[in-house]
Parts: C-alpha cells; sequence; structure tokens
C-alpha cells in the first residue's frame, strides 16, 4: 500500500556544510510530486534523505522528522536499512548489477527480504518486470545479463528491480537525465501507471517532464552558492507552471535564471 | 556524493579491443616522435618474446640431455641419485609437493587476503585504513630468506601445539595425522608460504573492491541490503576477477619459493598423505639444496625439474584465464 510522506522541519548536512534548511512538505499516497530547481539546491540531497540514503555519504546526517504514515523514519530504534526495503529508489544513472542476469536482478531485493520459492519468485519477476513495460523486451533473454541492454532498458529493468520489493514509496532521482527522448517517454509513461500503486517523488532538471507527469511540483532554490538549498514553494503542478505564488518559481521556469 | 560523473552508456563491448589494430590502421605521414616511440615499443615487445624463447630453448635443451640418461622414469620416479650411473630420478615428489604446499598456502591465504581487502576499503575507518594497508604493504618487503629463518626459529617450534591439536581432532583422516617429529613439514611450510603471498593478494584485492562503482554499491543499498549484504551483491562479483587474478600472483609466488621453503622443510624422497609429518620437498628447494653440489648431469636434472614447474605455472595461468573469461560478460566490465 502507498503510503503518505510528512517532512518537518527537515536540516540536512554534508559535514559542517549544511545542504539544505528547514524543509517541511507533505506528499500524498499515490501520487507524484516533483521536485525542480537549480543545480545544487539540494533537491537531489532532499531525495535521499527520505529513503535515509543521505548517511550513507561520509559526513552526512540529518536533523528533522519525516513521517511515513505515522511512523518517523528517523525515530530512535529505525534501522535504516528497513526503512529502504519500504522506500524504493532509482538512480540518474540505470545502475543494474553488472555481474547478475536480468532475472536475478529483479529477484535481487526478494532475495534480501526472505525466501521465495522458484515459481513464486518467477511469477514476482515476471509481474514487476510486466509493470515496468519491459517484460515483452526481455522475457527470452531473462538469463542474459542486465548489462546487455539498451540504456532505456536498463532503466526499466532498474524500476521493475525497485518495485518488486513492493516499496510504499518510490524515489527517482532525475530517472531520464541519461537517457534519449523515446526512452525518456517510456519510463514518463510508465511514472504514469506506477502512481496508481506507489507514492512517487521524481527529481528532474526538465521542467516539461515536472509539468507532464506530476501532481504536484515543488520547487527548491538557494540564496547563493555556499546557503543551504530551501524549499521555495510547493503546489498542484498546475498553479506552479501557470501562477506560482512567488516570483523567484515564475522566474526559474519561464527560463529568466538557472 | 558524486555518482554521475562516470558514463554508462557505453556502446556493447565488442569481443576484441581493437585499440592497437586502429592504430596500425592509420597510415598518413609520421612524426619523428611517433617513429621513434613506435620502435621502441616494439622493440621491447619483441625482446619480450626473444627472452621467452631463449629460456624455454635453454630449459628445453638442457633438460632432455638430462631426461635422455635417465634410467628412471622421469615423471614417476620417487628418487633423486643423479650420481649412479646411469643416474635414477623423477619429478614426481617435487612435484606433488610443489602442489600440495601451495594448496595449503592458497587455502589459508586467499580468504584472509579478501578478508583484509574488504576490512580496509568497506569497514575500517579512515585513520586505521591506511596504517592497515601500509604494514601490509611493509609485509611484501620482507626478503624471503628472512621469512624462512623466521619459519625455522620461531614458527617451527612454536607449530607443535597446533600439530598436537590437529593430530588428536583430524589425525583419523590420515592428512593430519602427526608421528610427533619435527614440524618441519608441508603444512608449515604452506602456513609460511600463506603469509609471504598475502601482501600480494590483499594489495591487488583492494585496488579491484576499490573500483567498484559508488553507483552499484548504492543500488544494493536502495534495496535494504545491509553492509554485508552489499559486499555480496556488489563487490565480490565485481571483484571476482580481479580476486582470482591476485589469487594467480600468489599462487606464481607460492609455486616458485625457494629460500623459505629449504630453510623450513626437512626434505625427503617420499610422498605421504600427511600434512603434519616432515618429508616431501618442492621444485625450487630441491634445486636450492642441490645445485651447489651437483654435477654437469645433476644440473641438468634439476633444469628439467625447473622446466617441469615452469609448465605447471603456464597450465595454472591458462586456468585462471579460462575462468576469467568464461564470465566475461557478467564482469561488469561491460558497465
Amino acid at each position: 500500500m502507498a503510503k503518505r510522506i510528512d517532512v518537518s522541519g527537515l536540516t540536512a548536512y554534508y559535514g559542517s556544510h549544511k545542504a539544505i534548511e528547514d524543509i517541511s512538505m507533505t506528499v500524498e499516497p499515490r501520487s507524484v510530486t516533483a521536485f525542480i530547481g537549480p543545480s545544487g539546491c539540494g533537491k537531489s540531497t532532499f531525495l535521499r534523505t527520505l529513503n535515509r540514503m543521505h548517511e550513507v555519504t561520509s559526513g552526512g546526517r540529518v536533523e528533522g522528522k519525516v513521517l511515513l504514515d505515522d511512523e518517523d523514519l528517523y525515530g530512535a530504534g529505525i534501522d535504516p536499512v528497513s526503512v529502504r526495503r519500504e522506500v524504493g529508489m532509482v538512480f540518474q544513472r540505470p545502475n543494474p548489477f553488472p555481474t547478475m542476469s536480468i532475472f536475478d536482478n529483479v529477484a535481487a531485493g526478494l532475495r534480501l527480504n526472505g525466501s521465495y520459492r522458484k515459481s513464486e519468485l518467477s511469477d514476482i519477476v515476471e509481474k514487476s518486470l510486466k509493470g515496468a513495460n519491459l517484460w515483452n523486451e526481455v522475457k527470452d533473454r531473462l538469463n542474459k545479463p542486465g548489462s546487455g541492454l539498451s540504456g532505456g532498458q536498463q532503466q526499466r529493468l532498474c524500476i521493475a528491480r525497485a518495485i518488486a520489493v513492493e516499496p510504499k514509496v518510490l524515489l527517482m532521482d532525475e530517472p531520464c537525465s541519461a537517457l534519449d527522448p523515446i526512452s525518456t517517454l517510456a519510463i514518463e509513461d510508465l511514472i504514469g501507471e506506477l502512481k496508481e500503486r506507489f507514492t512517487i517523488v521524481i527529481v528532474t532538471h526538465n521542467m516539461q517532464q515536472a509539468a507532464r507527469v506530476s501532481d504536484r511540483t515543488a520547487f527548491f532554490n538557494l540564496a547563493a552558492v555556499g546557503q543551504p538549498g530551501r524549499l521555495i514553494e510547493i503546489d498542484d503542478t498546475e498553479r506552479i507552471f501557470s501562477n506560482p505564488s512567488v516570483q523567484a518559481t515564475e522566474d526559474y521556469i519561464s527560463g529568466r535564471f538557472g | 556524493m558524486d555518482i554521475s560523473t562516470q558514463t554508462t552508456d557505453a556502446p556493447p563491448p565488442s569481443p576484441e579491443p581493437t585499440l592497437s589494430g586502429q592504430a596500425r590502421g592509420a597510415r598518413g605521414a609520421t612524426r619523428p616522435g611517433d617513429r621513434v616511440f613506435l620502435g621502441l615499443s616494439r622493440g621491447s615487445g619483441i625482446l619480450l618474446l626473444v627472452i621467452m624463447a631463449a629460456i624455454a630453448v635453454f630449459l628445453t635443451y638442457r633438460a632432455s640431455l638430462a631426461i635422455s640418461r635417465d634410467h628412471g622414469n622421469f615423471l614417476t620416479t620417487f628418487e633423486w641419485n643423479t650420481n649412479l650411473n646411469p643416474p635414477v630420478f623423477g619429478i614426481a615428489v617435487l612435484a606433488f609437493g610443489t602442489i600440495v604446499s601451495s594448496v595449503v598456502a592458497m587455502a589459508i591465504a586467499v580468504p584472509i587476503s579478501v578478508a583484509i581487502a574488504l576490512f580496509i576499503t568497506h569497514y575500517a575507518p579512515r585513520r586505521l585504513a591506511g596504517p592497515v594497508a601500509y604494514v601490509i604493504d611493509l609485509l611484501a618487503a620482507v626478503p624471503s630468506i628472512v621469512y624462512g629463518l623466521w619459519g625455522a626459529l620461531v614458527l617451527v617450534p612454536h607449530m607443535t601445539g597446533l600439530y598436537g591439536w590437529l593430530d588428536r581432532y583430524l589425525g583419523w583422516t590420515g592428512v593430519f595425522d602427526w608421528e610427533g617429529g619435527a614440524p618441519r613439514s608441508m603444512l608449515t611450510v604452506g602456513i609460511l608460504l600463506a603469509i609471504m603471498i598475502l601482501p600480494i593478494i590483499t594489495n591487488v584485492s583492494r585496488e579491484v573492491f576499490r573500483q567498484v562503482p559508488q553507483m552499484h554499491e548504492e543500488a544494493a543499498l536502495a534495496l535494504g541490503a545491509t553492509r554485508w549484504e552489499v559486499i555480496r551483491m556488489a563487490v565480490l562479483p565485481f571483484g571476482r576477477s580481479g580476486v582470482i587474478s591476485a589469487s594467480m600472483l600468489g599462487l606464481g609466488r607460492a609455486l616458485g619459493e625457494t629460500m623459505a621453503v629449504a630453510t623450513v622443510l626437512s626434505p625427503t624422497f617420499d610422498i605421504q598423505a600427511s600434512l603434519l609429518n616432515p618429508g616431501g620437498g618442492t621444485f625450487a628447494q630441491n634445486i636450492a639444496s642441490k645445485f651447489s653440489e651437483a654435477t654437469q648431469d645433476g644440473r641438468d636434472a634439476l633444469i628439467a625439474s625447473g622446466l617441469v614447474l615452469f609448465v605447471i605455472t603456464l597450465l595454472v595461468n591458462g586456468a585462471a584465464r579460462a575462468i576469467i573469461a568464461r564470465r566475461k560478460e557478467y564482469s561488469g566490465a561491460n558497465a
């Protein structure tokens, strides 16, 4: 089941450098929320705080609260490993495991979570690959290495791998920035289908993409280089792109800076 | 965190890289610098082949002289008597001892080396990783005769406790049977060789593990993998061929190690199942202990045994290459 994300007063650091400051927002279940903003404004950092990947970086630490429904991801006694099993992630560069076959890539997360019978595993792998619109292209070569696919196919393989474990939330960090326009379109269509089942948060540099795929859009900005990034505003995507309430947002989306 | 600087959408890998072919195919005006460099590098390549061929010819020629005079079977005789007329000698004992001591060394050194390399690259805090790596490097700088002396004076006297324990609990297997002789046997040699080859295997493995792309480790982390699961899913499979190469470098050293083995082992010319009872011998140790007192015929016989060691090393390297090539498409080289 998709879950709601409720962030309040979140600040993240790299060592002593404050990367983002005091961010609060709510992301509704079964919706797509896009993060836009200039490079270095902290949108990827913020995304990585939502599945506790930020602290993997040396010196990375976080203050504030992230509630997944009612559970604080940064609460005492919460294991970051179990958080990441609930909140899946797709990265900028397609990163299938090069040493695994297509099948094993999709099954990788399942095998971490427990033991499955072979038939169960094949069913879930098939369902996930169908869910990622990749099944028809790879069903005859499931035992071939995933790194032999095209970039767009690899990215959909990574999406299949992420959704195979039925996460509550799916985070996507510029998932199309390394892809050609046709593969990008395939991923965007897929995002539209996935939001029926998952809460999706996507970081993108492409404002047309944000406008096409998202229900809500959050605009991030930073006052100057070296200053922490802040959430400027979050609103319905339609409103952000037609009539934003903050001047800086309008300047950014109309291309006057950034 | 910078994971975006590498290019991953490389073209599908061609079966054989053809860089040199392209360079040679480019015709046109050549500059003097290019010609000089071409001459130098081509000369070095040819020189290498010439040296290898010269060694092979020398070994084969002297070995054939010895083998034609050998009155025993060169491959199966359990004897090394080059002063008889006609001489009787065979390499069976040496081949067995060389392989057994190297296998023992590998069985001990490879897991420990991989564990140390993983510790340095993935577990140790940075303050600790540097010093540990440095100490491992130091191990590589110790001359092998020093290892031999340490082995004979320190390791051997301290092995009796372990030998007694192995004999009591595992003696029934035959492999760990001990009749109470001095521990100057294949197990002690294997342990000493393991210490000697540890640094090279550790260092090469460490470099390989360090090169695992961040994005593969993050992929595993994002699926909810623990640190050990990240290592199992992303690091070890990626580093597999590199660890094999590293092990082969170590094995090469173990197969050819001379002084340390000669100092520690008390050699006999027989084959026994037990690793604990003294005896046996290796190619290199046998050459070192017999060469200075050997007659011309004796030297030729030793050279013949050296040729066999050469062939064994070639076979081992070929096998390692085959293992690496078998799963090339999964190697991660094309990611």
